[in-house]
């Protein structure tokens, strides 16, 4: 919707809300807040999604488990408060109302209720100790700053945010490919960057040292502002996985994206940074020079950049480079600019809290919405929805309000479906049920009957002498 | 509970024994005392000497073969059974003595875990198996026709390692990837929907994981066991053996003169500059220059000079004549002679009073206007590299050495010199002054023909 069918709405009615001005100011508010998690903020989708099928409907059910999950809030004041943990989806969405959050958090799942932690000794058997975890991952735009050059920090705009997009895409494909996990949701960080949840079942149970193999084998960039050599790749060829993330998206993002739009060959400056990843000296300065002639010539059509990158290619790559380090040095251009570039210490540990997707973004009022991985080229962040803009588009005079509240209360959830039919909240909302919600689902409750049945069939074993 | 695999046979080609037992559990066996503390002391040496080269940096070639001698010479056994209960026995002696603290349990973990390691390699590829699916590790062979369809990625993995995938190389293993962490985080096996694709020589890898899981947890069973029942309950029998066991020096004892028989009070100057370690150097020198040594220096001296072939009667007339300059005659006879006839077994209780091995050498602390313990540990950085300038070590390896002195690595700062001087390497390590003593005099007479 565009703000023209927004303010146009606003003419026609009376928006009654305490403390409210007429003027909807853009981004977060906390008033805005408090009726997005009364109205909009899908609290039985993520019950559902972190009871991971233990509903009660199955013996095999475990009934502790969601409660055995740890939310953490942070309040107004930047107040924080951890080791939140609720027993139903009406304890939850009645706290997430009081006490209106800025941020949630969720963390892992305990070996008991976070709440009666205390009662458990450090030592001896009984430990509050994670059990079970997401395996997440946290890609922030900020950590390529040295590789963009439209945008710095906070800042996001559609020329760089597709460094996101092949992150998106290089992951994605790899932890399901090789990893063979099914149930990942990806999901915008609200500002500039996107979290991955990998929530198979086998996924949740992976210790520390797992998950630490697992970032370590997507660990390629090693760098910081004073390392120089930020990727290495020995070897007389790449480990297939670094091979196919090559072939089939760095390399094409590179040379028909990044390499024009960041204009990375066009002037000294930029030039100078990858003539540096050059082991070999006379090569480098053999493209200097020729760059350097050709500073005011246009002689083709072609972009600047790709003129001179094919030209670097071609003396790289040609027959006549013998030495070790040249070998792979076209790829380590292109992984060091484009490769994704992962916190590692977000995956490593059970016990690393992670915001909650449909979250809205203190600073920027945007929700955290998901993203398909199979479309998510088409994502845009510059059009996600932010709160203000969910509530002008989702006009309503007060009385209706009050209506959807107490039918809200009611546990009757249809009119609050209109109310995303109404929004792109709904699609958000749509395909997090359809995409990775009720395929997960379904997986848990197979799992829970299998687990259960291969139980009772132990205990027949046992008894028959 | 499992009982140990007395089923399987030996193969009486092997050279070793195929049967690499798990300690899964303690043996239902009867052990003779003795046993107990005999078969965990020949263990103990094979894991001492393991300590000893990874520490000084051997090579895995190197160290595979040091393992396997080691364990030729301490565990070997005619028949197969006893050999494995030997071997089964010794290791859960030491897990007693090794689980009681954090540091003790650490350097058990390490050793075993590295003989384990080796041991696996050396068995038959049948053996292997075997042992995999006594671990019952969920991995399954990699059918042939698999392993055609994935050959290409396989050999990209092996080369992308900087190895090549040779037709022997065709049986691979197919393991869920959290399996074999390491392989996984360093990208050195091909991964495909879940399963990792691991190589016969990376399978020692998966093994050798989970026998250092399972015997970490072990101890830490062990530890609780031993603290809340046995230590007690054991006291009179068990507990005083596995306390000793831990700091036990292993070698030779040096108390009785060996290969090279006497030496003469007129001979002692002169193998006192060749053949000494620096510990009996500085007593010696000290012992010329100030004409007396204090009680701990005395003994460190005296019981080193006995093991080296010293008589008592040239004992007595050697301290006598050093302390001469302060001691009078008499004095000396009344003060000092007993303690040295002591020394030789003559007085009190004839205890024949064994040399004292660098372990003990190393653990006392000297006192003021105190010579004796190990100069590696007590003196000051400029103080032992002049010692070690004046024994005619070089100055390279006199860095070597006070880089082992620093990482607190004392007896071999101590063979590094021994090296050092006498050109000539020293595999074993010192242990014992009079082994350094020894091998001192072997060097040189090799070389020269003569007593030196």
């Amino acid at each position: 919707m565009t703000k023209e069918e927004a303010d146009n709405g606003r003419d026609d009615m009376v928006i009654d809300v305490p403390g409210q001005a007429n003027a909807v100011p853009d981004g977060f508010n906390a008033n805005y807040l408090r009726i997005y998690y009364g109205k909009l903020f899908p609290h039985a989708d993520m019950f559902k999604w972190m009871s991971y099928g233990n509903d009660g409907k199955h013996p095999g059910c475990d009934k502790s488990y969601f409660g055995r999950r740890e939310f953490s809030f942070t309040l107004e004041n930047d107040i924080y408060i951890r080791f939140q943990s609720f027993n139903s989806v009406t304890e939850l969405e009645n706290s997430i109302k009081e006490k209106c959050p800025f941020k949630i958090d969720i963390g892992p799942v305990y070996s008991v209720d976070p709440a009666k932690r205390h009662a458990y000794a450090q030592s001896g058997d009984n430990v509050f100790t994670p059990v079970e975890r997401e395996l997440v991952f946290d890609i922030d735009i900020s950590d390529y700053d040295d590789v963009r050059y439209c945008c710095t920090g906070a800042d996001v705009c559609l020329e760089c945010w597709p460094l996101m997009t092949i992150a998106i895409k290089v992951i994605d494909t790899s932890l399901r490919d090789d990893f063979g996990f099914n149930h990942i949701l990806w999901v915008y960080s609200g500002r500039r960057g996107v979290h991955c949840w990998v929530c198979d079942g086998k996924a949740r149970r992976l210790t520390n040292e797992q998950r630490a193999a697992i970032a370590d084998y997507f660990h390629v960039y090693k760098g910081n502002e004073n390392s120089q050599k930020k990727i290495s790749l020995p070897g007389l060829v790449l480990h297939p996985f670094l091979a196919r993330s090559y072939t089939e998206v760095l390399k094409g993002f590179f040379e028909a994206k990044l390499l024009p739009n960041q204009n990375l060959l066009a002037s000294e400056e930029r030039y100078e940074k990858i003539l540096e990843m050059i082991p070999d000296a006379s090569v480098a300065s053999e493209l200097r020079r020729r760059w350097q002639e050709n500073k005011r010539a246009s002689m083709s059509k072609d972009d600047i950049n790709i003129v001179r990158w094919e030209q670097l290619k071609s003396i790289l790559q040609s027959g006549k480079q013998k030495m070790q380090g040249l070998r792979r040095c076209v790829e380590e251009i292109v992984f060091s600019y484009t490769y994704p570039r992962l916190d590692m210490e977000v995956s490593r540990h059970m016990n690393h809290l992670l915001k909650a997707p449909f979250c809205v973004h203190p600073k920027t009022g945007r929700v955290c919405v998901p993203i398909d991985p199979n479309n998510c080229d088409e994502f845009d962040p510059t059009t996600v929805p932010t709160l203000s803009q969910i509530w002008a588009h989702n006009s309503c005079d007060v009385f209706t309000w009050q209506l959807l509240e107490e039918l809200n209360r009611g546990g009757l959830r249809q009119d609050a479906e209109n109310e995303w039919d109404r929004t792109s909240l709904g699609e958000s909302v749509a395909f997090f049920r359809t995409s990775f919600l009720q395929p997960l689902l379904k997986s848990c409750k197979e799992e829970i009957e299998n687990s259960y049945n291969a139980k009772l069939q132990q205990s027949k074993n046992d008894l028959s002498w | 509970m499992e009982v140990v695999q007395s089923h399987r046979k030996s193969s009486s080609n092997n050279v070793i024994v195929s049967i690499l037992p798990l300690y899964r559990s303690a043996p239902p066996l009867e052990v003779r005392l003795e046993d107990f503390e005999f078969f965990a002391i020949d263990r103990l040496r094979v894991l001492k000497g393991i300590s000893d080269g990874l520490c000084r940096g051997k090579k895995p070639e190197e160290m595979e073969k040091l393992v396997l001698d080691l364990w030729k010479a301490n565990m070997r056994h005619p028949q197969a059974v006893e050999e494995v209960n030997k071997d089964i026995i010794s290791h859960f002696v030491l897990r007693l003595v090794y689980c009681r603290t954090e540091e003790l349990r650490k350097w058990f973990l390490s050793m075993e875990t590295t003989l384990f390691r080796h041991r696996f390699r050396w068995g038959s590829s049948e053996a292997q198996r075997a042992l995999m699916s006594e671990f019952k590790l969920p991995y399954k062979a990699v059918s042939n026709a698999e392993f055609e369809s994935l050959k290409d990625k396989l050999g990209q993995v092996a080369r992308s390692m900087g190895q090549t995938l040779a037709a022997a190389d065709a049986i691979f293993y197919k393991v869920p990837f959290e399996e074999v962490p390491d392989l996984v985080a360093g990208r050195r096996v091909f991964i495909h929907k879940g399963h990792a694709y691991v190589a016969i020589n990376q399978v020692v890898s998966l093994v050798v994981t989970q026998f250092r899981s399972y015997l970490s947890k072990a101890l830490i069973l062990t530890n609780r066991k031993w603290t809340s029942t046995i230590r007690e309950q054991e006291k009179d029998r068990l507990t005083p053996i596995v306390e000793a066991l831990c700091t036990s020096y292993l070698g030779p004892d040096y108390s009785q003169q060996q290969e090279f028989g006497e030496i003469s009070i007129k001979d002692i100057d002169q193998v006192a500059k060749t053949s000494f370690p620096l510990c009996m150097r500085h007593l010696f020198e000290k012992v010329k220059e100030d004409h007396h040594l204090k009680h701990g220096g005395r003994m460190q001296l005296g019981l080193f000079l006995k093991g080296v072939g010293l008589k008592l009667d040239d004992a007595l007339a050697f301290w006598k004549a050093e302390f001469a300059p302060k001691v009078s005659a008499e004095r000396f006879d009344k003060e000092y002679a007993y303690n040295i006839r002591h020394n030789y077994g003559r007085e009190g209780k004839r205890t024949d009073y064994t040399p004292y091995s660098c372990q003990k050498i190393i653990s006392v602390t000297p006192g003021i206007g105190d010579h004796h313990g190990c100069p590696y540990r007590h003196f000051s950085e400029e103080n032992l590299r002049a010692a070690l300038v004046r024994m005619g070590v070089s100055s390279r390896a006199v860095e070597d050495v006070m880089d082992k002195v620093l990482n607190r690595h004392y007896q071999l700062a101590c063979t590094l010199t021994f090296e050092a001087v006498h050109g000539s390497s020293c595999d074993a390590g010192i242990n014992h002054p009079n082994q350094y003593f020894i091998d001192s005099q072997r060097v040189l007479q090799s070389k020269n023909g003569s007593v030196a």
